[in-house]
C-alpha cells in the first residue's frame, strides 16, 4: 500500500507542474524520439540491404578461375587456365555440402526482336542456376535436360529485356535474334531489382550453358560455377570441399597454389554490416549525450524540487519517515518523471519515422525490443540522476529541515 | 516505575558562526508515565528547544535523555525515525501540515510509515482522530481551506492516530478563542486519562490550571517545578460556560 501511495505522490507532484515537467522531460523526450525514429530507418535500410544481399542467391558459392603468378608478377583473373563443363559436373556429382550447381557462360550480345535492339548479357546456365540464383518465372517455362544436352535454341529473358524488346506484350514463343543466332522466347522472369553492388540484376537473358558455349562462346571458356551450400552454416565446409574436388579434377599437384579462386555471400554481408555497425555506434552515440543531457536536467529540477520541499521532508521525518523513506519518495518521482518523459519520446519517434514512411516513403521497421530497452533505460536515466538529490533529502536533520525557510 | 522521560543535564548549544547561544543551559528533569505537564517560561527561554530535544527532532549537545529506558542520544536516524512514529506525537508551535493536502491525508500521514502495522485500518483511524477533534465534517479540506484553529486540531488528531505514549504539543492553543481552547484541552485531558504522557508548552496560566504540573523555565534552566493545586476540568468547564449551546 505504501509503495503504491508514494508512486502517486509522485505522479500528483509532476501532474500539478506540467510545464515544468514537461520542460524537464524535453531532453529525455527528444533524445529517445531520435533514437527511437533513427532505429525504425536504420532497421528498415538493414532490412532493404539484407534483401538485396538475398535477392542473390541463397548460400550463393562463386568459382572463378585463378591468376597466374610467376616470379611475382600476377595476371588478370582467369589468365590461368578457364574453368570447364566437367568441373562442374564433378562438383554436381562429388559434392555432398552443395545443393545445387551450375556453371556460368556469359556472352555479351546484341539482341533483335522486330524493328527493337538491346545489348544485353546472355548466360548459359545449367538447370540449377534458377535457384541458387533467386530467379523465379514470371510466366512459360525454364528449359530442360534435353535442351541442355541438344543445345537448343531457347531463350528465358530477364524483366529488363522483356520490357526493351516487346514493350507490354508478352514475350512467351516469339523469336528473336542473338548475335544473329535465331532463339526461340520460353519463358521470362520475375523482377528481382537492384544488386547490393547497383546492378540490374533483370537485364540478362538465360539459355542452356550448352547452346551459349557452343553456338555463341568459343566452345571452352566457362567464366564462372556457381553453387549454393545445403545451409549458410556449412559455408565453409562446402568450400573446402570445392576446393578439394575441383584440384583433383584440375589434376592440381599438391602443394602448388590454387589456380581458382572461391568467392562467397559473407563478403557482401560485411559490406553491409559495415555500414549498419556505424549506424549502430552514430545511434549510440546519440543516445548516450542526449539521455546525458536529459539525465542532468532531471538532476537539476530534483534538486531544485528538493530544496523547496524541504519543509514537506521535515514533516515527513518528524512523524516517523526514515530517511530510506524519504530517499525512496524522491528516487521513485525521479524516475516517475525520466519514464514519463521516455513514453512520450517514444510515442513522437514512432510518429516521427510512421511520418517518415508515409511523407518520403522511407522504410521503417518498428522493434519492440527497442522500445522495452528505450523504457528500461529511461528508468534506470531516472534512478541514476536522481539518487543524489534524494540521498540530499535522506540526510536532512528533521529540525532543520523544519525549521528552513 | 522508571520515568517515561528523563533528562539529566540537558543542554543545548546553537553555533551562529563565532557567536553561541545557549538555549539549554542543563536541564534535568523527570516525567512519570500519565502525567500532564505544562511548560512554561518566557519568550526564548527554550521550551521550543527542550521540545524538539523530547521529541527526538533534535540532539542535545550534552547530557542525557532516556525516553521509556533507552538512550535516544545514542541512536540512529533509522532507528529514531522508528521512535518518532511509533512512541511520540508532536505538535507544532506552527501546525506544520502538508500543504495542497487534505485533512485525512495529513492525518494519515505517520500510518503511511506505521513499519510494524501496528493501527489495521489507516483511513478509519485517521477519520476517527479528526472526528475526535470535532473535524469529522472537514476530512476532505485542504489546509488552506481551514482556519488556525482548524488546522491546530488537525494536527492534534496527527499526534494522536499513532496512538502513542507520549504527546508532545508546543503551544497547542496559541491561536485559539478560549472556547476551541477549551475544546482541545478538553481532548488532551481525555487522551491523558487514558494512560498518554502529555506535555504541553504554554505561555498561559488558564491554559496550565488544566495541567497536572508545571515547569517553569528561564534562560534555558529550570527555574521552577510544582504540581498544579485546584486542576481544572475542561470538559466540566465547557459544559458549564457553554452547555446549552452544544
Ligand atoms: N536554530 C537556532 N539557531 C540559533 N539559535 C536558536 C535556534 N533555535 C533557537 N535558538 C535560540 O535559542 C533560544 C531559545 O529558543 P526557543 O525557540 O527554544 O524559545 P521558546 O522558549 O520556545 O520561545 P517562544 O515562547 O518565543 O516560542 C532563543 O534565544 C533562540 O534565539
Ligand atoms: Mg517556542
Amino acid at each position: 500500500m505504501r509503495g503504491r501511495k508514494l508512486g502517486k505522490a509522485a505522479f500528483l507532484s509532476i501532474v500539478r507542474n506540467p510545464m515544468r515537467s514537461l520542460l524537464t522531460m524535453l531532453g529525455i523526450i527528444i533524445g529517445v524520439c531520435s533514437v527511437i525514429a533513427l532505429m525504425a530507418l536504420g532497421e528498415g535500410s538493414q532490412r532493404d540491404i539484407e534483401e538485396q544481399v538475398a535477392s542473390l542467391g541463397t548460400n550463393l558459392l562463386i568459382v572463378r578461375p585463378g591468376s597466374t603468378h610467376m616470379g611475382g608478377v600476377r595476371g588478370g583473373a582467369g589468365t590461368l587456365g578457364s574453368l570447364s563443363m566437367a568441373d562442374a559436373e564433378r562438383l554436381g556429382e562429388g559434392a555432398v555440402y552443395l545443393q545445387g550447381v551450375s556453371v556460368e557462360v556469359r556472352e555479351q550480345a546484341q539482341v533483335i526482336a522486330g524493328g527493337n535492339n538491346w545489348n544485353t548479357g546472355v548466360f548459359g546456365v545449367s538447370l540449377a542456376y534458377p535457384q541458387i540464383r533467386n530467379y523465379r518465372l514470371e510466366s512459360g517455362a525454364f528449359f530442360d535436360e534435353r535442351d541442355i544436352r541438344t543445345r537448343a535454341k531457347v531463350a528465358v529473358l530477364g524483366r529488363t529485356v522483356a520490357d526493351e524488346l516487346f514493350g507490354g506484350e508478352n514475350p512467351v514463343g516469339a523469336r528473336i535474334r542473338i548475335r544473329n543466332v535465331p532463339f526461340e522466347v520460353i519463358g521470362v522472369l520475375e523482377p528481382k531489382g537492384q544488386s547490393p553492388m547497383g546492378s540490374d540484376q533483370d537485364d540478362l537473358i538465360l539459355a542452356p550453358s550448352t547452346t551459349v558455349l557452343y553456338r555463341l562462346g568459343d566452345g571452352r571458356t566457362v567464366r564462372s560455377i556457381v553453387a549454393s551450400a545445403v545451409s549458410a552454416g556449412a559455408m565453409e565446409s562446402a568450400k573446402d570441399e570445392i576446393r578439394d574436388i575441383l584440384r583433383q579434377s584440375r589434376r592440381q599437384l599438391p602443394g602448388a597454389e590454387d589456380n581458382f579462386r572461391i568467392f562467397d555471400q559473407s563478403e557482401i554481408n560485411q559490406a553491409a554490416t559495415r555500414v549498419t555497425g556505424t549506424l549502430t555506434l552514430l545511434l549510440t552515440s546519440i543516445a548516450g549525450v542526449s539521455l546525458l543531457v536529459g539525465g542532468i536536467g532531471i538532476m537539476n529540477i530534483m534538486l531544485v524540487s528538493v530544496t523547496e520541499r524541504t519543509r514537506e521532508i521535515g514533516i515527513r521525518l518528524a512523524v516517523g519517515a526514515r530517511p530510506r523513506d524519504v530517499l525512496v519518495q524522491f528516487l521513485i518521482e525521479a524516475a516517475v518523471l525520466s519514464l514519463f518523459g521516455g513514453i512520450l519520446g517514444i510515442a513522437a519517434g514512432l510518429g516521427l519515422a510512421w511520418g517518415l514512411y508515409v511523407v518520403a516513403g522511407m522504410s521503417v521497421v518498428f522493434n519492440p525490443a527497442v522500445i522495452v530497452v528505450a523504457v528500461l533505460f529511461t528508468g534506470a536515466v531516472g534512478l541514476f540522476f536522481g539518487y543524489y538529490p534524494a540521498r540530499k533529502a535522506a540526510r536532512m536533520n528533521p529540525i532543520d529541515a523544519l525549521r528552513f525557510e | 516505575m522508571s520515568a517515561t522521560i528523563l533528562v539529566r543535564d540537558l543542554t543545548r548549544v546553537f553555533r551562529l558562526g563565532d557567536v553561541e547561544v545557549h538555549a539549554l543551559r542543563g536541564i534535568s528533569l523527570s516525567i512519570e508515565r500519565g502525567e500532564f505537564v505544562a511548560i512554561m517560561g518566557t519568550s526564548g527561554s527554550g521550551k521550543s528547544t527542550l521540545m524538539n530535544v523530547l521529541g527526538c527532532l533534535d540532539q542535545p549537545s550534552s547530557g542525557e535523555y532516556l525516553l521509556e529506558g533507552t538512550a535516544v542520544s545514542r541512536l540512529g536516524a533509522e532507528r529514531l525515525a522508528d521512535i518518532r512514529n511509533e512512541k511520540i506525537g508532536f505538535v507544532f508551535q506552527g501546525f506544520n501540515l502538508l500543504p495542497r493536502t487534505s485533512a485525512l491525508e495529513n492525518v494519515e500521514l505517520p500510518l503511511l510509515y506505521d513499519r510494524r502495522r501496528r493501527i489495521a485500518d489507516p483511513r478509519g483511524s485517521a477519520t476517527s482522530a479528526l472526528q475526535r477533534v470535532g473535524l469529522g465534517d472537514r476530512l476532505d479540506h485542504e489546509p488552506n481551506q481551514l482556519s488556525g484553529g482548524q488546522q491546530q486540531r488537525v494536527a492534534i488528531a496527527r499526534a494522536l492516530v499513532t496512538r502513542p505514549a507520549i504527546i508532545l504539543a508546543d503551544e497547542p492553543t496559541g491561536n485559539l478563542d478560549s472556547r476551541t481552547t477549551l475544546e482541545v484541552l478538553s481532548v488532551l485531558q481525555q487522551l491523558n486519562d487514558e494512560g498518554m504522557t502529555i506535555v504541553v508548552v504554554t505561555h498561559e496560566n488558564e491554559v496550565a490550571a488544566y495541567a497536572g504540573r508545571v515547569v517553569e523555565l528561564r534562560d534555558g534552566r529550570v527555574l521552577r517545578d510544582f504540581p498544579v493545586e485546584g486542576r481544572r476540568h475542561a470538559a466540566t468547564d465547557l459544559s458549564q460556560i457553554y452547555g446549552g449551546e452544544r
